[in-house]
């Protein structure tokens, strides 16, 4: 604490929680209830045509993704980011004003988005599904953070950016620049004066279109999913451990690694299919290069703890952090398997895809978050953290929920794949395509149990962060490293 | 170098676009004029087969069903010839699709017909037994939206060259007419007519009949399009 004077001003920060906390929620609920309508097909007409799977899956990835998911990262920059530029929010009006403004419209526009999917709008391609109106409103929300990043930067004490900073930075230029290009598209309002005003049609036409739109897509995962929660637990972990990160080398080495290979692998998605070969083979080799800065940060990460493993066992957020990095190892290995051309022409189309994609995102993604918003809490209310013991049945509750999540997907996923390419004795395909549906009816089921798990795990810590924040016991001083936990 | 950059970041923040920006450069460009070229004897959508497709967009069909055959034995022989680059030349969006929750149908309207299809989206399971699909029954009484089909069509016309009444094959006649709203309009209601009567459902030929087209002809339309 060189700087004791600076009080950080966490108001945006702690609106960004709830809002994580409320559409995690939202659209974790959602995932579970459409998980249950593949195993039991009535549920889709508990609420007519609105609760039909097709209506409900872009509602739940846009919510998780765009709602929980940046909803966290926006939480902890405004966190993170006056803490290692040294810098509070409450020393500029301005940069206070952006930040709120940020918010809002954020929120609104959320909330208009979601309901425009609700209603048929969409553009059908996958995580940019909105309409062109709302698309304007995702650039300023974005062109806000921007300016509240470089304005906090521009205001700062502590001249070095730290680690976190680098992958805020490339988060915020990533992401504009994917989105930007995407989503370019005609409204066809403007161009005939006929019509639906809000309709619009793509820039790009098929091969073109699917290259754009896996580029996008893949590295929308980059960087909503990765780059951003890597910032994260460069400046969680090791603040709630008391370590120092274990190696600087390693920190750039898997920083710029990452950014100079990851668009490349948004190919993989593609294969076997009609784009042009040689764009299929360098999606493949690149995603398995990315294994390399993928694991020098979870590695980094696990070497930081290194010495200091009894605080696992002593500290949930701890728990929740080392599993996070463990998973998200597990998760980029998977990927680049799944990317290999054998593999992929098995894997493709099935429910193994939908399984990497939560282990990902559960395991690393949510657990980062969860962990990072219940590491503040004590720093927002100057409280303790209400239970520990609930903090580790959330934590056993979730892991298991994933565990069953992704090992019922892969035994579907692979079942799936088998059964489409088997022939019988004479060469002809061996089942109809009904029978690779019906067969999966109890993984269906398993996973629509793991996702309960997991969904049931936000409600302890909503529950807990509620707790801490109205009822818990004051401390009397910010604390240094490890967030103090009541029994 | 690096330890300068993390004390400048207007630098570091242009480093790190430049680094980003290199991929999709390389891997997207050379081949954009290539990928748009359609293949011999393809056509645009007829205005209906359009607003049926539209009508596939709105409830996300993509999310369980893809539209690319790969070029593998299991597959060509469960849906067909595999899927070319140039088929897709007047897809505004590609609808590719990322998940098989259900089969491929790129060429399904190769083997199944508008009957089929209006007793499956009205009851799934009478028709393929243990199916997981839900019935979208709001598509027998919604009404298509000609107009935004139209807008679609013109705006793809007029920005980006589409050959909407345009000889396309060589043999002096136009190939897809488009023409004004009202004499497109026309033509949809009469291959609306002739699809609701294949479904043998009275309550959809009525209502083509009343000038009004449920959202599940135009869908069937286009189903019956891909080929």
């Amino acid at each position: 604490m060189q700087n004791p004077a600076i009080e950080y001003d966490y108001t945006v920060a702690k609106w960004f929680s709830y809002l994580a906390i409320l559409f995690g929620i939202l659209g974790m609920g959602i995932g579970v209830w459409i998980a249950f309508e593949l195993a039991f097909p009535e549920l889709n007409y508990v609420a007519g045509e609105y609760s039909l799977f097709s209506r409900l899956r872009p509602i739940h990835t846009n919510t998780v993704a765009f709602g929980f998911t940046l909803s966290g990262i926006f939480a902890t920059w405004y966190y993170v980011g006056q803490r290692v530029l040294k810098v509070s929010m409450a020393e500029s009006k301005f940069l206070m004003a952006v930040g709120k403004l940020h918010f809002w419209l954020y929120f609104l526009g959320a909330l208009l988005a979601v309901g425009s999917l609700l209603v048929r709008y969409t553009t059908s391609k996958e995580y940019a599904q909105f309409e062109w109106p709302f698309d304007i409103v995702v650039v300023l929300v974005w062109v806000l953070w921007g300016i509240s990043i470089f304005g906090l930067i521009g205001i700062r004490r502590e001249k070095t950016l730290y680690i976190s900073l680098w992958y805020y930075i490339a988060t915020f230029l990533g992401v504009a620049m994917l989105y930007l290009f995407n989503n370019m598209e005609v409204p066809t309002y403007l161009i005939t004066g006929m019509g639906d005003p809000l309709h619009s049609v793509s820039m790009y036409a098929g091969t073109n279109d699917a290259m754009v739109q896996w580029w996008y897509g893949h590295n929308a995962v980059a960087f909503v999913f990765t780059v951003p929660i890597i910032a994260m637990i460069y400046y969680y972990l090791p603040k709630e451990s008391g370590q120092p990160v274990y190696s600087y080398k390693l920190s750039l080495l898997s920083f710029w690694g990452l950014m100079f290979v990851y668009l490349w692998a948004g190919g993989h998605h593609l294969i076997y299919s009609t784009v042009p070969d040689w764009m299929q083979t360098m999606g493949s080799v690149f995603s398995i290069i990315l294994i390399l800065p993928s694991w020098g940060s979870a590695l980094n990460m696990l070497l930081t703890m290194k010495g200091e493993w009894g605080q696992l066992k002593e500290n949930p957020l701890i728990k929740f952090m080392v599993l996070a990095s463990t998973f998200y190892m597990l998760s980029t290995l998977e990927g680049p398997i799944q990317s290999i051309k054998s593999v992929n022409a098995l894997a493709h189309f099935t429910d193994w895809i939908p399984g990497h994609v939560h282990d990902g995102t559960l395991g690393w993604v949510g657990f980062m978050i969860i962990a990072a918003i219940m590491h503040m809490a004590p720093r927002f209310y100057k409280r303790e953290i209400y239970s520990k013991k609930l903090l580790e049945m959330q934590f056993w509750l979730q892991t298991t929920g994933i565990v069953l999540y992704f090992s019922s997907m892969w035994i579907a996923g692979i079942t799936q794949g088998m059964m489409w390419r088997a022939v019988d004795q004479y060469g002809n395909l061996a089942y109809s395509f009904i029978d690779t549906v019906t067969v999966l009816h109890p993984y269906y089921t398993l996973r629509g149990i793991g996702g309960l798990f997991y969904f049931l795990g936000l409600f302890m810590w909503a529950y807990n962060f509620y707790k801490t924040m109205t009822a818990s016991k004051a401390i009397e001083k910010e604390p240094q490293f490890a967030s103090p936990m009541a029994a | 170098m690096f330890s300068w950059l993390e004390k400048n970041p207007f630098f570091f923040a242009v480093g790190v676009f430049v680094v980003i920006a290199f991929a999709g450069l390389i891997e997207i460009v050379p081949d954009f004029a290539q990928q748009s070229r359609p293949v011999v004897g393809a056509k645009p959508y007829s205005l209906l087969e359009l607003a049926g497709r539209q009508v596939y967009i709105k409830d996300s069909c993509n999310a369980c069903h893809s539209q690319l055959i790969r070029p593998f034995k299991s597959e060509t022989d469960r849906y067909g010839m595999y899927s070319l680059n140039g088929e897709y030349a007047y897809d505004r969006p590609f609808l590719w699709g990322s998940k098989r929750t259900g089969p491929d149908l790129h060429r399904v309207g190769n083997y199944r017909t508008s009957d089929w299809h209006a007793n499956h989206m009205w009851e799934p399971t009478s028709v393929v037994p243990g199916s997981i699909m839900p019935a979208y029954k709001h598509m027998f009484t919604n009404v298509t939206d000609l107009e935004t089909a139209y807008a679609e069509a013109l705006t793809v016309k007029k920005v980006f060259n589409v050959p909407y009444d345009k000889d396309i094959d060589g043999d002096g006649k136009v190939d897809v007419p488009l023409g004004s709203f009202e004499q497109a309009k026309q033509r949809a209601m009469q291959y609306a007519l002739q699809v609701a009567q294949e479904t043998k459902r009275q309550d959809l030929v009525d209502m083509v009949k009343q000038g009004k087209i449920p959202e599940i002809v135009a869908l069937i339309a286009y189903l019956n399009r891909l080929k």
